[in-house]
Parts: C-alpha cells; sequence; structure tokens
C-alpha cells in the first residue's frame, strides 16, 4: 500500500493538494516540539504579550455571556463594534471608514490577510513581501494563488523598506505589497516620509498595499503612520488591524480589515462562507478594549519600553548588534560574530543555556544571520536571558 | 524624574544602575534624584509587603477598620487631633474622610481584645472624640495595589510566530 496516495488512481496522484504542498511548514513548529519535552526553559521565541487580557476587558466578556450574548452577528461584525473601529481609526491616524460598508470584522489578522489575498490575487500575480516578516505573509499569498516575490531589507537600512530595492521588484504582474510596520520579527519602522514612498510606488504600478498593522500601538518615541492614510492611499490599501497584541488579546481572535467598499464586499464574500462571523464574546470583548481608556495600553507599553531598554543594551554589550527597534516587541540582533547559522545559534543556544529565541531564517532568506528575541517577558527572566546569551556568545565568539 | 519614582513605587529594591538603565539616565543622576526626594519628603520609606497570614504562628493578626467622630479645634481643624492618633503605633494608617464621619483609623494588633483596650481606652476617651465605630477586617483580597489571592497565570505557549 502506498500511504499519501490515491490507490486506485489510474495516475499517481497525490492526496494532498499542490497548492498546500508548495507551502513549506512552519520552522517554528519544529522547534516547539523540542522545546516541549524541557525544562528551565526561559523563552524569548513567543510573539505574544505576557500579559493575561487587562480585566475590564475580560469582565465585559463574562457579563455579555451571562446576558445572552450567544449567537452569530452579522457576517460583518457587531455593527456597534465596527462603529468604535470606525470612531479609533479616525481618532488615531486621522482615516474615515463607512462603519456599514468599509469595516470588517474578522478573525484576528491572520483571517484578514487571507482574505485579503483570496479577494485580489489571481493565479500568476506576483505579490512583494518584504524579507524579512512575518511567516503567515509569503503562504497565504502562495495558498491564493500568487507568485511570492520577496523585496530584502537589510540591517544596514534598519530593516526598512527601500524605494529602490521594491521597485526593482515590481513587474508587469505585480498587484500587491503585503508589509507591516512595526515589524515582526525586525522591530523596524517606518516614519510617513519613508513611507510616502513606497506609497507613492505603490500608485504609480497600481498595487493595492496590505498593511499589517497589529503594532500600531507599540511604538517607542515614534508616532505610528497608517498607510491609508497618505494622500491617495485610502483607496489603495487594505488595512489590517487587530486586538491581540497592544490589548494583550491573542486568544480572542479579533482583528479587522479596513477598505474600499469594493474590497470589503469580496472578502466578506469568502469570509461569510468560510467563518460566518468572527466569535461574539471576542467581539464583545473587543468592544470594551477599543472603549477603555488610553492608560490601558500606555501602562503596558511603558513596561515594554523598559524591557527593550535591558534588552537591546544587553545584547549590544556582548557583541550582538542590534539596531534600536522602534516598535512591536522584538529586538534583532546579527549573530555574525559567532559564525554560526541563525539555526545553529537557537538550536545550540537552547541547548547549552536554555534560552529559546526564534532563527531569522524562519522569517524569509534574508533573516539569517539573526534571530529573533521577544522581550515580552518578565524583567526578571529578561535579566536572566541576557546573561546567559552573554555567557554562550562569549564560547562561540570566532 | 517622575520615571525614578514610579520604578521604585513598583519595586523599591531596584538598584540604581537598574534604574538608570530603564529611565535612560546615568548613574550619578538618579542617586542625586533620590537623595534629594529622600530630604524633601517625596520619597517617605521603603518597605516589603508582607502578607501575615501566609506566616506560620501570625496568622491571627487583627486588623480593624474604626470610623471617628471628632470635634474639631479652632486653629488647627482636625490636625491636630488627626496627629495625636496617628502617633500610636497601633495605627497603621489614618485619614480624613468626608460622610458620616471625619477620621477612618486602621488599626493592626495581635488579638480582638487588644485592638479592643486600644480604641475604649486610648481612642474613645481622647479629648475631642466624640464617638467611635470598630469593623474588624475578615479577609484582606487586595493590599497598596497587590493582590493577596493567586492571580493570573498566563498559559502562554514558549514559542509562537
Ligand atoms: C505581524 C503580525 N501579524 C499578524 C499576526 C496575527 O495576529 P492575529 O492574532 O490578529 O491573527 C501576528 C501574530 O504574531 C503578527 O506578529
Amino acid at each position: 500500500m502506498q500511504t499519501g496516495h490515491i490507490a486506485k488512481s489510474g495516475r499517481n496522484r497525490s492526496l494532498i493538494s499542490q497548492r498546500v504542498r508548495g507551502v513549506s511548514p512552519s520552522g517554528i513548529r519544529k522547534f516547539f516540539d523540542i522545546l516541549a519535552s524541557m525544562e528551565g526553559v526561559i523563552s524569548l521565541g513567543v510573539g505574544e504579550p505576557d500579559f493575561v487580557t487587562p480585566w475590564n476587558i475580560r469582565e465585559a466578556a463574562i457579563s455579555s455571556v451571562e446576558k445572552g450574548y450567544t449567537h452569530y452577528t452579522s457576517n460583518y461584525g457587531l455593527l456597534e463594534l465596527r462603529e468604535e473601529v470606525a470612531r479609533y481609526l479616525k481618532r488615531l491616524y486621522g482615516v474615515e471608514y463607512d462603519p456599514k460598508t468599509e469595516i470588517l470584522i474578522t478573525v484576528g489578522v491572520s483571517e484578514g490577510l487571507d482574505l485579503a489575498m483570496r479577494a485580489l490575487v489571481d493565479p500568476g500575480d506576483e505579490v512583494l513581501i518584504p524579507d524579512p516578516s512575518y511567516v503567515a505573509y509569503s503562504p497565504l499569498a502562495t495558498l491564493a494563488g500568487a507568485a511570492v516575490v520577496p523585496v530584502p531589507t537589510t540591517l544596514e537600512n534598519n530593516f526598512k523598506l527601500m524605494p529602490h530595492d521594491l521597485e526593482s521588484k515590481i513587474s508587469g504582474r505585480s498587484k500587491a505589497i503585503i508589509m507591516g510596520y512595526p515589524c515582526n520579527p525586525t522591530g523596524a519602522v517606518m516614519s510617513r516620509d519613508e513611507l510616502q514612498k513606497v506609497a507613492d510606488l505603490a500608485l504609480e504600478h497600481g498595487l493595492i498595499i496590505a498593511s499589517d498593522e497589529i503594532y500600531a500601538r507599540l511604538v517607542y518615541g515614534i508616532e505610528h503612520t497608517c498607510v491609508a492614510s497618505l494622500p491617495g492611499m485610502r483607496d489603495s490599501t487594505v488595512l489590517l488591524g487587530g486586538f491581540s497584541k497592544a490589548f494583550a488579546m491573542t486568544g480572542w481572535r479579533i482583528g479587522y480589515a479596513a477598505a474600499t467598499e469594493e474590497i470589503i464586499e469580496a472578502m466578506m464574500k469568502v469570509h461569510q462562507y468560510t467563518l460566518m462571523c468572527a466569535p461574539i464574546t471576542g467581539q464583545m470583548a473587543a468592544l470594551e478594549a477599543l472603549r477603555s481608556k488610553d492608560a490601558l495600553v500606555d501602562e503596558m507599553l511603558e513596561e515594554y519600553d523598559r524591557r527593550r531598554k535591558v534588552i537591546v543594551r544587553g545584547l549590544n554589550e556582548m557583541g550582538l548588534t542590534c539596531f534600536e527597534p522602534q516598535g512591536a516587541f522584538y529586538a534583532f540582533p546579527s549573530i555574525k560574530i559567532t559564525g554560526l547559522t541563525s539555526d545553529e545559534f537557537a538550536q545550540q543556544l537552547l541547548e547549552e543555556e536554555k534560552v529559546a529565541v526564534v532563527a531569522g531564517s524562519a522569517f524569509g532568506q534574508y533573516g539569517e544571520g539573526h534571530v529573533r528575541c521577544c522581550y515580552a517577558t518578565s524583567m526578571s527572566d529578561l535579566q536572566e536571558a541576557v546573561e546567559r546569551i552573554g555567557r554562550f556568545v562569549k564560547r562561540h565568539k570566532v | 524624574m517622575k520615571d525614578i519614582f514610579k520604578l521604585l513605587e513598583e519595586d523599591a529594591r531596584r538598584t540604581p544602575e537598574q534604574l538608570a538603565v530603564l529611565a535612560g539616565l546615568s548613574v550619578g543622576e538618579v542617586v542625586s534624584i533620590i537623595k534629594k526626594a529622600e530630604s524633601e519628603g517625596v520619597i517617605v520609606g521603603y518597605k516589603a509587603l508582607v502578607n501575615w497570614d501566609n506566616v506560620p504562628g501570625e496568622e491571627g493578626q487583627v486588623w480593624a477598620l474604626i470610623e471617628v467622630k471628632v470635634v474639631p479645634q479652632r486653629g488647627v481643624g482636625f490636625d491636630g487631633i488627626a496627629e495625636r492618633i496617628s502617633r500610636f503605633t497601633e495605627v497603621d494608617s489614618l485619614y480624613l474622610v468626608s460622610g458620616q464621619f471625619d477620621l477612618a483609623v486602621i488599626v493592626i494588633g495581635k488579638s480582638f481584645n487588644e485592638v479592643g483596650a486600644f480604641v475604649s481606652n486610648k481612642l474613645a476617651t481622647m479629648e475631642g472624640v466624640q464617638g467611635t465605630n470598630t469593623h474588624y477586617l475578615l479577609k484582606r483580597y487586595k493590599d497598596d495595589g497587590l493582590w493577596l489571592f493567586k492571580g493570573d497565570e498566563s498559559q502562554r505557549l514558549p514559542v509562537s510566530p
């Protein structure tokens, strides 16, 4: 018997579709299995806050369940929540969307990205993605049938997307750009001027930008620029936002997409048949999150900022060159002085010092030579981790 | 400056070196801010928050919240009597409050008898005190912003994208 093949088929057909086989398994998964069997590990390998969701949000969700909010909502999501999202986007970034037709509540930014790709690309279309980038961008574009075109970003440019690098990859088949600043894994943030240059290219070549702004609230000493707020970009942007990071709500699975009615309508079409609607308890929690005072997020932000200073300083002092990340909660140091690949570094660091970091190569080929250290972990663990990594680097310096 | 106070309020054990990194100042600057704050009554002390309920043999501590009605005095208002009451070592905290009574006094003792004796012998008999109403505290849930029950436990996976 052959496994993985349909036995009686005349052709030697594979059970699993070509499309899915074309996506490589997540490098993070493999690492997770090793980690799960070890004790005493300090993990800087996470991609989510260590804070539990603030109490007022949890309480609002509990009370909504008590009151009987247990049904489907509109496919678009609760109108009240969409209205609150519209107010929030206007207040913080000055962009205006009609809550009735231009906002869709999604199951996290993850779903928003998937819907955007499925709604926008045809087989053969090219989607440009800065490299390194969040792990889901490239697989989601691939699954939608697009050809992924990585655009390298480098330490010399603080991992920002440089206009000439982008331009050199644009072709007649380019359809969209997926990008996200503040960036996971690098912590890079792009200024308004820098984004304007990217936007100019998008407008010139008729490209849509799927802008993953999930870390928008987590910026340090710099203002976040919403891509849709750039002149002319509102109608060429699919703005994706969420609650997972800033509000420490990863498990609730709520995000939103904002774009023109035409695009939202198309995304909704896919959403209504695959998800029906985002979970109602999560939507009720998100509603409370948006109605909370800004201090709720700012207090967590202040704590991340302190940890950021500790880890960036620690890494630089031990010789792992690390540019100052201005957003999200990741540091992305260069491991060049060890002469190890990022996989080897992560593997050996875990074995020898029991610290988990994620190999930069998990985020694209240009992530090689770096590792991602998440500093959304307690200050005492962070300090201990810096000490352990320091010992490791001393031993492996070439 | 405010950063330093906030950082110390959260954890008074932070060293000047740690504070310097967190606040983006030099160690010298941190030390001089703290010295000045101590001398000007901005930082009034440093202490550990002990949950005596969890100390074997000491579980029996008695806390009482006592409402006190007083007659304000000419010239010093409530300050004169409030400060006099504050000086007793039995008194842990004391606040002037609005409403049905004037002073809210927290008293800590080793037993109900000890607290009772303090109230009837010392407090109620003081000149200017018109009446007292004692509430014994049965259980502490939160003190100085800290929970005394088991709080949130993060269920985070060790690695995620
Ligand atoms: C850049 C980025 N986008 C999207 C997501 C997924 O977000 P959500 O929880 O809203 O699906 C993550 C989570 O790690 C992320 O880092």
